[in-house]
């Protein structure tokens, strides 16, 4: 088991080194930031002394290790555009985008699985018919097309939900959310929607074959025979099967989640860290992209180890194979 | 019927099986039409638009923004109405669709071609080489499609040949790891073993007996792909990463509408997606029934 663990944490380690260094490499080396940087009318003496300063004369092996020492440190330079430190504005905007993600995923919670149960006991049902073809769609509609047609039905023509923006926040130990007031309410549920709906499909679909496959079982068959009311067996003792995986994935889920959010806040103009990811990119921001993709990609590592390490421990089949490969 | 018994069927050919398990759902059927009419308007997208959408000379100011079934200044109608520089919004849905179409074709016949390739050498070979070739498949796997795009356009900037890497990038580890499992079971099998017995060269046993053994199943996947592809494409273009404003393809019509969506002109953007929405359901309704009739699980 620890020898599972100390793999995976040297799996992980390796991947967030390469990842780093593709970024790094991707963004610093391709181009020169010394021309974004100083006044184009400088002249050679100025330029040779900017680019000693940002250490840009020494070999790239040397630059990436300044820049992963300094990374390490949380220090991943000033945007360009505001000159506030890259992890700074990218920390402001993240409780927008966790606000948003955390309520998409309660959205998609709440409606799927009842749906997916519904589905996997009346399988052949009209009801459990329209559900499947519906979670086909919101498989294969592209998430920015289905926001554009909520605001252009609930904002444009209907005049019921705003289409941009966060409205009103107010502070809750020490972070600023929309969930708590009634405008916020508003301005949030159009765009928490639109994210859930690619994980409300997901869902439904394991949801359904979860209760399908528990329905034959003994367990079932036993708790019926012992005269268990039908709501109990379904609510009780096929819920409690099914919701592991359910769980699982829905843990593995979160990171793509904010991934996603990128389109979402660019539709809707929701100031998450999303959409500063791509006012940025659209400005050449550098050091804003690089901070942005570190953060993730570490976010997503983390989220990929936690999941693996939870799995051995309540899978004891993952931890034996785990353990010879 | 009068005839109370069937006569007995002639003899089938394996195609015509194929096309009858097609035929069995009435609206893969329809999605197949569907499929070919919005490719035969791709393919001729300059023979049947009623102008050039990108010939500035073509277009008249005065005609911007006109509703659906305006006139224009020369006298003919806008059946899908105009954008902002006064073009007509059927023509360039038109190129549009050519343009989105043939980057997801293309992207997704390189991509099958570079994870064919991969993951025959991986589960071939073996060893070392097939560790490296799964970890990077492993490691590019694990994160959203979508992110990986974007920090490839966040490196090389915009363009055709750009985004196309992106979805080339995106798509091959998802093949090259669906070969190997399939090769790897082949691998196992006794023509593989009475081709080595044959001394015939690896690469003989691998190109002509274990690969078209491979192919059918990842064929099926591919279409579906297409339409990712395509999505993925217009989200990034929708985006503003995507295409560069010289080759309009769907999302960034859509994209380019999206402002004037907020005024209540809704056609600019709202035409295209339709035709992004038909082409991807199509896409997808067609690869799924392909997918059920191939599996010899399901007969």
């Amino acid at each position: 088991m620890l020898a599972f663990i100390l793999r995976r944490l040297a799996q992980s380690l390796l991947a967030l080194f390469v990842m780093s260094a593709l970024v790094f490499v991707g963004v610093y080396a391709i181009g020169n930031p010394v021309d974004i940087l100083i006044n184009p009318q400088a002249d050679q003496e100025e330029i040779a002394r900017v680019t000693a300063a940002l250490g840009l004369d020494k070999p790239v092996w040397v630059q990436y290790w300044s820049f992963l020492s300094a990374a390490f440190t949380g220090d991943l330079g000033k945007s360009f555009a505001s000159n506030i430190p890259a992890v700074q504005l990218i920390l402001q905007r993240m409780p927008a985008t966790v606000e948003l993600a955390l309520v998409a995923m309660i959205i998609a919670i709440v409606i799927g699985l009842p749906l997916g149960l519904w589905a996997g006991l009346k399988p052949d049902s009209f009801a459990a018919k329209s559900i499947m073809a519906g979670s086909i769609l919101g498989f294969s509609l592209p998430t920015f097309w289905v926001g554009l047609m909520l605001i252009m039905i609930f904002s444009v023509w209907l005049g019921w939900l705003p289409s941009t923006g966060r409205g009103d926040t107010i502070e809750v130990l020490g972070l600023h959310l929309s969930v708590f007031t009634w405008d916020g309410l508003k301005h949030l549920l159009m765009p928490a929607t639109n994210l859930a709906l690619f994980k409300l499909s997901l869902l439904i679909r394991l949801t359904r074959a979860g209760t399908r496959e528990a329905m034959v079982q003994d367990y079932v068959r036993f708790a019926r025979a012992k005269g268990v009311p039908e709501k109990r067996v379904v609510s009780v003792h096929v819920l409690k099967n099914i919701l592991i995986p359910i769980v699982t994935v829905v843990g593995l889920e979160f990171g793509s989640l904010i991934a996603f959010a990128i389109i979402t806040e660019s539709v809707f103009a929701w100031p998450g860290m999303g959409k500063l990811l791509i006012d940025s990119i659209n400005v050449l921001d550098r050091p804003v992209i690089v901070a942005y993709l570190m953060i993730i990609v570490f976010l997503f590592i983390l989220i990929n180890l936690a999941v693996d390490i939870l799995y051995t421990a309540l899978d004891p089949r993952v931890r034996v194979s785990g353990a010879r490969a | 019927m009068s005839h109370s018994i069937t006569p007995a069927l002639p003899a089938s050919s394996p195609f015509r099986e194929f096309a009858g398990g097609y035929a069995r759902s009435r609206v893969a059927v329809a999605a197949l039409v569907m499929l070919l009419l919005i490719l035969a308007i791709a393919i001729c997208a300059p023979l049947i638009s009623p102008q050039n959408p990108y010939d500035l000379a073509q277009l008249d100011i005065m005609d911007s923004k006109l509703a659906p079934g305006a006139k224009s200044s020369a006298g003919w109608t806008f059946v899908l109405g105009t954008d902002d520089q006064g073009r007509d919004m059927l023509s360039a849905i038109f190129h549009g669709l050519r343009i989105s179409l043939g980057v997801g074709v293309f992207s997704t016949v390189v991509a099958l071609a570079i994870g064919i390739v991969a993951g025959l050498i991986a589960a071939y070979v073996g060893g070392w080489t097939d560790a490296i070739i799964m970890r990077v498949v492993d490691l590019q796997l694990s994160f959203p499609a979508i992110l990986i795009a974007l920090i490839l356009l966040a490196i090389l900037g915009q363009g055709v040949d750009k985004i196309v890497v992106a979805l080339i990038t995106v798509q091959w580890a998802y093949y090259a790891r669906t070969v190997r499992g399939a090769a790897l079971v082949e691998k196992r099998k006794e023509y593989v073993d009475a081709a080595m017995c044959l001394g015939y060269s690896s690469v003989r046993i691998v190109l002509r007996h274990i690969m078209p053994n491979v192919l059918p199943p990842l064929i099926v996947v591919a279409t579906v792909q297409v339409a990712h592809a395509i999505a993925l494409e217009a989200t990034l273009s929708f985006l503003g990463l995507g295409m560069p404003i010289t080759s309009p393809s769907l999302g960034l019509l859509i994209s380019n509408g999206f402002t004037h969506l907020l005024s209540g002109k809704y056609w600019i953007s709202f035409f295209p997606g339709l035709a992004l929405l038909v082409t991807i359901v199509a896409i997808n309704l067609v690869g799924d029934q392909l997918r059920d009739v191939l599996n010899p699980r399901l007969k």
